[in-house]
């Protein structure tokens, strides 16, 4: 309970700046300085906002099913992928190129590609969402599982623990706070990467919202959307947070 | 009853040999310090008897079974409490009930009549970061004793401790000893703590170590609470001096 106070006073900065942005924003599109059809006003933009309201959310329905799809399947795989690497070293370096490789390759060239192995639904939007997530996973949980201290595990060893013992017992839970960070860093990955592999093909979705209004030079309707998509991301990485909060009781004894 | 043997332990890394011919006895209710300087294989002795290591020669028995390089027999505590930051005391201490196979209610439930014996009580369902260093040190003493009730392995358990929680604890220690009966190995370099809780202390000196002393503490337990200010310590103190300046 104590801690929500500082909370507050430490983000009052931050959001002091954007009111301070969107009030300099508002100011420059009131005085005419940029063309409003180059840059809407924050009011306009809040009034399209609120116009497409429902459209729009039947469209952020389908990104954020999208983006939980891939998302637990990316943490599947990645915690898969983490603990055999970690298990097994001769895994580790038979994988570890390939999933770096995976990293390497644009998302905007794969998405086309994934389109065309896989139609217009949601299969190529889940894969892409389940490369651009799994990697995070599996690095944070990998870092994890080796930041467990030798020490312990020997201790666990003298006791006569076998590896899954030492595996449940002292890796997992040493590698929930990498976890969670990752986590944190793929939940936003996964909004984006639905948004883009909507946006190279599909019929519903954030992404395709965007292609039509862009199309019909809406930019109101363009900065609403992007402002809704950090929206949802940040709720998300947000529910994250509290998620940890839940999961890491020990974090937050005083 | 409870006994631990080593006969004639010798280990070499890369050739070079760190102990050589270590024998060595702890008897029922005993406690037995292992007292060396550092670099005389105190540590290296230690993971032998613990089983995480095996020796080119020798034998370790545990009431007259070889256990040589068997670990799960002995369960040992360090300077680190190794406590776990996540589990809750209650939980931290039932660890070695629960690796054994015992359910975690059940292991809950085994534990908790010993918190007030060990001075936990109250701190079951706390997390080790909410408890001083002198208290993680005990809860780590119980999660080794709910590991084995017979014999103990402590090495310099309370050596990261300051002075003032470093002698309240080694009182402690005693009396709790004279409860639970527990036979310990000591393995320190602390000269007072030695004398202070021992039966018998052994020297280790020598490169490679060799155990080239025993002496036997007479003085009877529970023993008095200023005995660490007698002539009688003194006496043993200057004695354990001379032969560890003597081995050099």
């Amino acid at each position: 309970m104590k801690r929500k106070l500082p909370n507050i006073t430490s983000k009052l900065p931050s959001i002091l700046t954007i009111c301070l942005i969107l009030v300099i924003w508002q100011g420059v599109s009131m005085a005419g300085i940029i063309p409003s059809f180059m840059l809407p006003a924050p009011v306009t933009v809040g009034k399209a906002f609120i116009g497409d309201f429902p459209l729009l959310m039947e469209h952020t329905k389908v990104t954020v099913l999208e983006a939980f799809l891939g998302l637990g399947a990316g943490i599947v795989i990645g915690f898969f992928c983490a603990v055999l690497m970690d298990h097994f070293d001769s895994v580790y370096k038979a994988l570890y190129p390939i999933i770096v490789i995976t990293q390497t390759i644009p998302t905007v060239a794969i998405a086309p590609l994934l389109v065309l192995w896989l139609g217009y639904e949601m299969a190529p939007k889940i894969v892409l969402i389940i490369l651009v997530t799994f990697f995070p996973i599996t690095i944070g949980l990998l870092e994890g599982f080796r930041s467990a201290d030798p020490d312990t595990i020997r201790l666990l060893r003298s006791m006569g623990a076998t590896r899954t013992q030492i595996f449940f017992h002292i890796k997992l839970p040493s590698s929930m706070n990498q976890f969670f960070s990752s986590l944190r860093i793929s939940v936003s990955y996964s909004i984006v990467g639905a948004v883009i592999s909507e946006w190279l093909g599909g019929f519903s979705g954030l992404g395709v919202y965007m292609t039509r209004v862009k199309s019909a030079f809406a930019f109101d309707r363009m900065f609403a959307v992007i402002f809704l998509i950090s929206a949802v991301s940040l709720v998300l990485m947000w529910l994250v947070e509290i998620l940890q909060k839940k999961c890491m009781p020990w974090e937050n004894v005083k | 009853m409870a006994e631990l043997i080593t006969k004639h332990i010798t280990k070499q890394f890369d050739n070079r040999t760190i102990i050589k011919d270590i024998s060595i006895e702890l008897h029922d209710q005993e406690i037995v310090s292992l007292l060396g300087v550092s670099g005389s294989g105190k540590t290296t002795l230690f993971n032998i008897i613990s089983g995480l290591l095996k020796p080119e020669e020798g034998q370790v028995l545990l009431n007259g079974t070889d256990i040589t390089g068997q670990a799960g027999m002995i369960s040992y505590m360090l300077q680190k409490d190794l406590l776990l930051p996540y589990r809750t005391i209650e939980d931290n201490v039932s660890l070695p009930l629960i690796i054994k196979g015992t359910k975690k209610k059940a292991a809950r439930k085994m534990v908790r009549p010993y918190f007030e014996e060990f001075g936990l009580s109250g701190t079951e369902k706390k997390y080790p970061s909410q408890l001083s260093g002198g208290m993680r040190q005990r809860a780590a003493l119980l999660r080794t004793y709910m590991f084995s009730n017979e014999i103990a392995l402590l090495d310099e358990p309370f050596s990261a401790l300051d002075t003032i929680t470093k002698s309240a604890i080694h009182r402690w220690y005693l009396d709790v000893m004279e409860e639970i009966k527990l036979s310990t190995l000591f393995i320190t370099h602390d000269i007072d703590e030695a004398i202070l809780l021992s039966d018998r202390i052994y020297l280790l000196t020598g490169s490679p170590g060799q155990v080239t002393d025993e002496i036997i503490i007479k003085e009877p337990k529970p023993r008095r609470k200023d005995f660490n200010l007698t002539s009688q310590f003194l006496e043993y103190k200057k004695t354990i001096i001379e032969k560890l300046e003597n081995t050099r």
